[in-house]
């Protein structure tokens, strides 16, 4: 059985209530954070845990905390991103509804060591219900003295918040986040200055994933060394994955980075297959930004080797034949899916969720929508193909967050990898209607690549 | 897209504005706008939508312009700028809920109710509307109903049926 660091009290009784929470050893890594380390040690073992952004980017924990201006005399703030919209991607919800507590622990943990003594956890609106039991573990962990004034006798004051959203999932960028929390619509702020100089009320601020923060308990219990020796090369420790779509059994799973993209889909200790006995035809590995690969290119490498559930090994290959570890939302398309009403459904998504503030976002993502629905519904032309080609190279890199990114790439993917799919539906208009394409040869093993040196 | 014309007289329950109060609490000092979002969460749990008039009151204890609550307003997807049937059924409409069925069970609940997407039912107890991701994608198709947010998993046809029913006799 595979390692479990967040998920590993999952299933006792009552663990959402502090006190079964703490007879489990939680709130440990409070009492020696705060009592046995200063600040800067519990950034070093985080730096020395190797822990990476779980929201998405990537982009390593403690070096993000390290970042952080400390000015004398102004607040610092750390501010929880729990807004969780990525399609395919519903841990963070999974975590604070079956273990708020140990979110919480980590915004202690995590609080002390940035100095910070307000914190916030940003919500999606749509989790009322979350925010209930967020703010009920909050008092929870008032009343036994973890959060307040002095903690534990240490000196330590930290008071934390939870802030609901609006429902817009550009909130999820860090700075419209901040955004948002300062009472106003979500528009991205144009960088730098990073928030890690001038964030929440133009103070110095750090704003990490729910998952990123619930890893630093198990960091600061174990040691950064210790959490680093699970997982492989640069991506260390155990990682949260949403598997949806068509698997047998499709919710959440800690796995260690490295398990191989095969076995996470076949194997009965997780996702079991695929539903109904069918094929596996594509899968989004890491949420609906990240490109879509044909199920050959999903389990093995170009070389042939296998793929691993790893931030190197799915991004292996490039564009041209890997995709992105993202937020670790994994979705699987059996045989009969389309890839071309799928792609146009992301794209609605994300001309939806676009805040219009570029214009090659606000008006790309929704002449993508326009060309790929009109393939789907039968009126396409084979010229539309290499517009939308054309429309998603012009948004990508062209905009002040990485939401034109997220909207251009699973377009740009899905022509790259199932070009033939958008072409029969341009020459088989009325028959793409009320039938697919199938799984074609997108199964089938991957010719070698060819060595350009000889 | 506001509806200036309606302007019925609006009234803040004292329980309300006992909970706006410790919301701006949360805040430093002069930062009470960040209390917005939440506020305008609470006023229409108690509304059922912003009216005008509703946000101008927000503004008004904010003590900021009426502008910045309805420009904040509009730009969220959860604030109803008209009035909405006394449940709104909100079924997520994206990607991985499509490939387990979300499309057809909108089909369904069309038909159910009878009404349109956002439009409300005669009798002025459902609205319902495709919504985008509500990250719960392991467990669709999904859909939600406000102001609490009560959440509801795995849908087929005869469960949205059976849900209806219930709201109905409540």
């Amino acid at each position: 059985m595979a390692r479990k660091l967040l998920l590993e009290h999952i299933n006792v009784p009552d663990i959402h209530t502090f006190d079964v929470y703490r007879q489990k050893g939680g709130y440990r890594a409070v009492e020696k954070a705060l009592k046995t380390l200063t600040p800067d040690e519990v950034v070093e073992e985080v730096k020395k845990s190797g822990l990476r952004g779980r929201g998405g980017a990537g982009f390593p924990t403690g070096m993000k905390w390290s970042f952080l201006a400390k000015p004398e005399g102004v607040a610092r703030y750390l501010v929880c991103n729990a807004d969780e919209s990525e399609p395919g991607t519903f841990k963070d919800r999974y975590l604070m509804t079956h273990i708020p507590h140990a979110l919480i622990e980590g915004m202690i943990v995590s609080s002390f060591a940035l100095g910070a003594h307000t914190s916030y956890i940003y919500v999606r609106g749509e989790m009322m219900p979350q925010i209930r039991i967020l703010e009920r573990a909050i008092a929870e962990a008032k009343n036994a003295g973890f959060l307040g004034k002095n903690i534990l006798g240490t000196g330590y004051d930290l008071e934390l918040y939870v802030q609901p959203g609006g429902g817009a999932y550009i909130c999820g960028e860090e700075t419209a986040l901040l955004e948002s929390l300062e009472g106003k619509r979500g528009n991205p702020r144009i960088k730098p200055p990073f928030p890690a100089i001038a964030g929440l009320y133009g103070c110095p601020t750090v704003v990490n994933n729910v998952e990123s923060i619930a890893a630093t308990v198990p960091i600061i219990n174990d040691g950064g060394d210790e959490y680093a020796k699970i997982g492989i090369g640069r991506s260390t420790g155990t990682k949260l994955i949403s598997a949806s779509g068509n698997l047998v059994r499709p919710g959440v799973y800690e796995i260690e980075l490295g398990l191989p993209v095969e076995e996470f889909i076949y194997s009965d200790e997780w996702c079991g297959g695929i539903a109904n006995g069918k094929r596996l035809k594509a899968t989004v590995a890491g949420g609906s930004s990240v490109p879509v690969l044909p199920a050959n290119l999903s389990l093995k490498l170009a070389n042939g080797d296998p793929r691993l559930m790893s931030y190197e090994s799915l991004s292996e290959g490039g564009f041209a034949t890997g995709t992105m570890m993202g937020s670790g939302g994994f979705i699987a398309f059996d045989e009969d899916q389309c890839i071309v009403r799928n792609t146009w459904n992301f794209s609605r998504f994300y001309h939806h969720e676009s805040c219009g503030q570029c214009s090659p976002c606000r008006e790309g993502t929704g002449w993508m929508e326009k060309v790929l629905h009109r393939l789907e519904f039968g009126h396409g032309k084979m010229s539309d193909i290499d517009l939308l080609v054309d429309v998603s190279k012009k948004i990508e890199g062209n905009t002040i967050c990485p939401l034109g990114d997220a909207a251009a790439w699973p377009v740009a993917s899905a022509i790259r990898h199932f070009r033939d799919e958008f072409e029969w539906h341009v020459n088989e208009p009325v028959k793409s209607l009320d039938t697919n394409y199938g799984l074609a040869n997108y199964a089938e093993p991957i010719a070698k690549a060819v060595s350009t040196e000889n | 897209m506001l509806k200036v014309e309606e302007q019925q007289p609006v009234q803040f329950s004292a329980a309300l504005i006992e909970k706006s109060e410790e919301i701006v609490k949360r805040y430093p000092e002069g930062k009470q706008k960040s209390a917005l979002l939440p506020i305008l969460h609470e006023v229409q749990a108690e509304l059922g939508w912003l009216s005008p008039n509703a946000m101008d009151k927000i503004a008004a204890f904010l003590s900021i312009e009426p502008i910045e609550v309805y420009e904040v307003a509009s730009f969220y997807s959860m604030y109803f700028l008209k009035p909405q049937g006394k449940y709104v059924l909100e079924v997520c409409r994206t990607g991985p809920c499509c490939l387990v069925g979300a499309e057809k069970l909108m089909d369904h609940l069309q038909k159910s109710l009878g009404v349109k997407e956002n439009e409300v039912t005669p009798d002025g107890l459902f609205s319902w509307r495709g919504v985008e991701c509500l990250a719960a994608c392991g467990y669709g198709p999904v859909l939600q109903i406000g102001p609490e947010y009560t959440f509801y998993e795995n849908l087929n046809e005869q469960k949205v049926d059976d849900l209806i029913q219930d709201l109905r006799k409540k």
